[in-house]
């Protein structure tokens, strides 16, 4: 039976939402977490660590999205339990996530002038104490606007896991359009969803960093 | 983990990496010539250029490429035009690439500061000449790492066509897993020919960097692509 | 014993000699300026005696500490040798007097009571007690610098190094760092001092040393350097501003 498109077509599709800022946040938070290990250790390391980190990153920055969810769904089957698309979808985009993170943040700590690991060396600060009170509070406030940056990324990459049949907004998109044959109302509500949650992120990101790069000091 | 099935019919996935290939290609080709005439256009055109310029980079870098393809092969036909799957990967990842490189174009555009044109046209050189010769070379230098990191994003972004059915490398992987059940060995060689390919890609960036800048030049990876690293965006 | 006492000091960036054995002894109290032209090795050296810059071979020793690479060893010497910078090295995110005040409480672990009598006494010494509150990017380049120089006192230490910190600065802005150093060098701050100012170095620095191709050239009491240079390369060198 083909329904229209219509007011209730719109909720099925805020539902896809809600999961899509779900996932993302979840990713957020566990990509950010083992981000920051993984970019501090990437920094600031034994060189062996710092080897497995950036062949990790490089790794996962070279495999399509797709394919680290198909491995991730498979891979887990093959362990012989059931998980859920929703275990494989927040697995997969952990792990994309981590990668990127962490090499937007190591990004930020190595942009810290070598001038200031110098004027705390200089003050006898150990290696902790430098990081801790010199180093990382001035990495974090330059992170700020390409980690809101990355999260827009996250958002949209969210809409690969429709591809393992993990129901955020666009499967829910491509359910509604089987059910209405009205692909062109379905998708650009569907676009116009994801306009609506990524748009202010993007906006944000460039204030921060328009913020950064005209408040540089010494 | 048996991996004969799946290797007996190595010849369908590289054919399927060739079929990536031939997308990429030809969506590079398109989508940096649009990101090129946009960038122009919003830096040197009138202030409605910047405007819809602007328009059309945000719609296409705040919603995915996924809901982009199917919009272009499902709902099109509805307004009369209808695409085959390939035409549809085409079209759509080049509109994609079209808006990342726009930005990406335009930063090096305004990297050019306003004095170095002034030198150029108090030389007596016309605007397109100052371009030409003291604004274009300069500033993709400048922006090829944060460049060349975007088509490696593009390159691996073509696996989602599989899901509109256009011919790449996933969609070949999909049909050997569906006929064989050797999901996890199918995608493992899937997942290693990307990677192959896209460290390829990088060597033949740092080769062709080489050659036009006669200079070493950092090729982006992509997270470089992103413009999301302060400072790494610059070689 | 002397402040500082550098022995036969050298050091190369790869294949490339830099210091090529500097002997150099400075007693407690000097005020030695170290000039020479860009790429003489003046800085470099300077940095090597707070082991900002690791050396081949040669000793140096600096209010009783040897300079060597463990770590541990060096962070004491450093809690007694201050050294101020060309790009003077504030940390942004911090205040003028947080930027004081951190080092003494997480390195010497003087405790809090004691932070606001150290800011105002420092601070006073370089002449800008009010901007205790301000933030580095609101203050001018010679500020900047003056809290830098307040920053290192704060560490209460024996020995000073000061690596050309006007060459940054506009000149209208040098001459009140200037002043304060001098007012230090009046105190009985033992300090070393890479500058390009001759005529600072003639004033206020009781001894002068010439470098030249990572040697140490010609030395000797200021005033007989300018009056009197011995050697053809100080000659030219100081020719401009004999006065």
């Amino acid at each position: 039976m083909i329904q229209s498109f219509g007011w209730q077509s719109v909720q099925f599709l805020m539902m896809g939402l809600l999961w899509t800022v779900g996932l993302s946040v979840m990713t957020f938070i566990s990509g950010g977490v083992l981000g920051l290990a993984f970019a501090v250790g990437r920094s600031l390391g034994p060189r062996w660590l710092k080897f497995i980190i950036a062949s990790y990153i490089q790794l996962v920055q070279a495999t399509p999205l797709l394919i680290l969810l198909f491995l991730c769904f498979y891979g887990l089957s093959f362990l012989g339990l059931y998980f859920p698309p929703f275990a494989a979808a927040v697995i997969s985009l952990t792990i994309y996530a981590t990668a990127f993170l962490a090499d937007i943040w190591r990004g930020c700590i190595e942009s810290i002038p070598r001038t200031q690991w110098e004027a705390a060396d200089a003050l006898a600060l150990s290696g902790p104490q430098k990081l801790r009170y010199v180093i990382l509070p001035q990495a974090l406030r330059i992170a700020q606007g390409p980690t809101v940056g990355f999260m827009v990324q996250i958002v949209k990459n969210t809409s690969v896991t429709a591809l393992i049949g993990f129901v955020e907004l666009t499967r829910a998109g491509q359910l509604l359009n089987n059910v209405t044959f009205q692909p062109f109302h379905v998708f650009m509500t569907v676009a116009a969803m994801y306009f609506l949650v990524c748009f202010p992120l993007s906006w944000w990101s460039e204030k921060l960093k328009e913020r950064k790069s005209a408040g540089a000091a010494h | 983990m048996t991996f004969g099935p799946v290797m007996s019919r190595l010849p369908e996935l590289l054919a399927g990496a060739l079929d990536t290939l031939v997308l990429s290609g030809q969506s590079i080709a398109i989508g940096l010539a649009i990101g090129l005439g946009v960038a122009l256009a919003r830096v040197n055109g009138p202030r409605w250029a910047d405007i819809a310029g602007s328009i059309y980079v945000e719609a296409f870098r705040n919603t995915p490429l996924l809901v982009q393809l199917f919009l272009l092969f499902f709902a099109l036909p509805f307004a009369g035009l209808r695409l085959s799957a390939n035409q549809a990967a085409v079209i759509a990842i080049s509109l994609n690439l079209g808006a990342y490189s726009t930005e990406i174009f335009r930063a090096g555009l305004l990297a050019i500061p306003k004095t170095q044109i002034e030198a150029g046209l108090a030389l007596g050189m016309s605007r397109f000449q100052v371009m030409r010769y003291v604004v274009i070379v300069p500033a993709l230098r400048i922006i090829y790492p944060a460049l060349t990191g975007q088509l490696t994003l593009t390159l691996l972004g073509t696996s989602l066509v599989s899901a509109i059915s256009a011919t790449d490398l996933t969609l070949a992987g999909s049909m050997i897993e569906s006929q064989t059940f050797r999901s996890l060995e199918t995608f493992i060689f899937v997942a290693i020919i990307y990677i192959a390919m896209t460290f390829a890609f990088r060597l033949l960036y740092w080769a062709i960097g080489l050659w036009l800048f006669r200079r070493r030049v950092h090729t982006g990876d992509a997270a470089t692509g992103m413009m999301l690293i302060p400072g790494r965006a610059e070689p | 014993m002397p402040a500082l006492r550098i022995e036969n000091l050298r050091k190369s960036y790869g294949a490339m000699p830099v210091l090529k054995g500097i002997d150099l002894s400075v007693e407690q109290g000097d005020v030695v300026a170290v000039i020479g032209r860009s790429g003489s090795g003046k800085s470099t050296m300077l940095r090597c005696i707070n082991g900002l810059e690791p050396f081949e071979s040669g000793s140096i020793e600096v209010a009783g500490h040897k300079v060597s690479t463990a770590t541990p060893a060096l962070r004491d010497l450093r809690k007694e040798v201050g050294m101020v910078f060309q790009s003077y090295n504030l940390f942004p995110h911090l205040s003028v007097s947080e930027n004081i005040t951190l080092a003494p409480r997480v390195v010497l672990k003087l405790p809090a009571s004691e932070m606001a009598g150290l800011v105002k006494d420092v601070l006073g010494r370089v002449g800008l007690a009010e901007k205790a509150n301000a933030y580095p990017d609101e203050l001018s380049g010679g500020q900047q610098q003056r809290v830098a120089i307040a920053r290192s006192l704060a560490m209460k230490p024996k020995v000073m190094l000061f690596d050309e910190v006007t060459s940054a600065l506009d000149p209208e802005l040098t001459g009140e760092v200037l002043k304060t150093i001098a007012e230090l060098a009046k105190a009985g701050m033992t300090m070393v001092l890479v500058t390009h100012e001759m005529g600072f170095a003639r004033r206020v620095a009781t001894h002068t040393v010439f470098m030249n191709e990572g040697r140490v050239w010609e030395q000797g009491p200021s005033e007989q350097i300018f009056a009197d240079p011995q050697t053809p390369e100080l000659k030219s060198f100081v020719a401009p501003d004999l006065k």
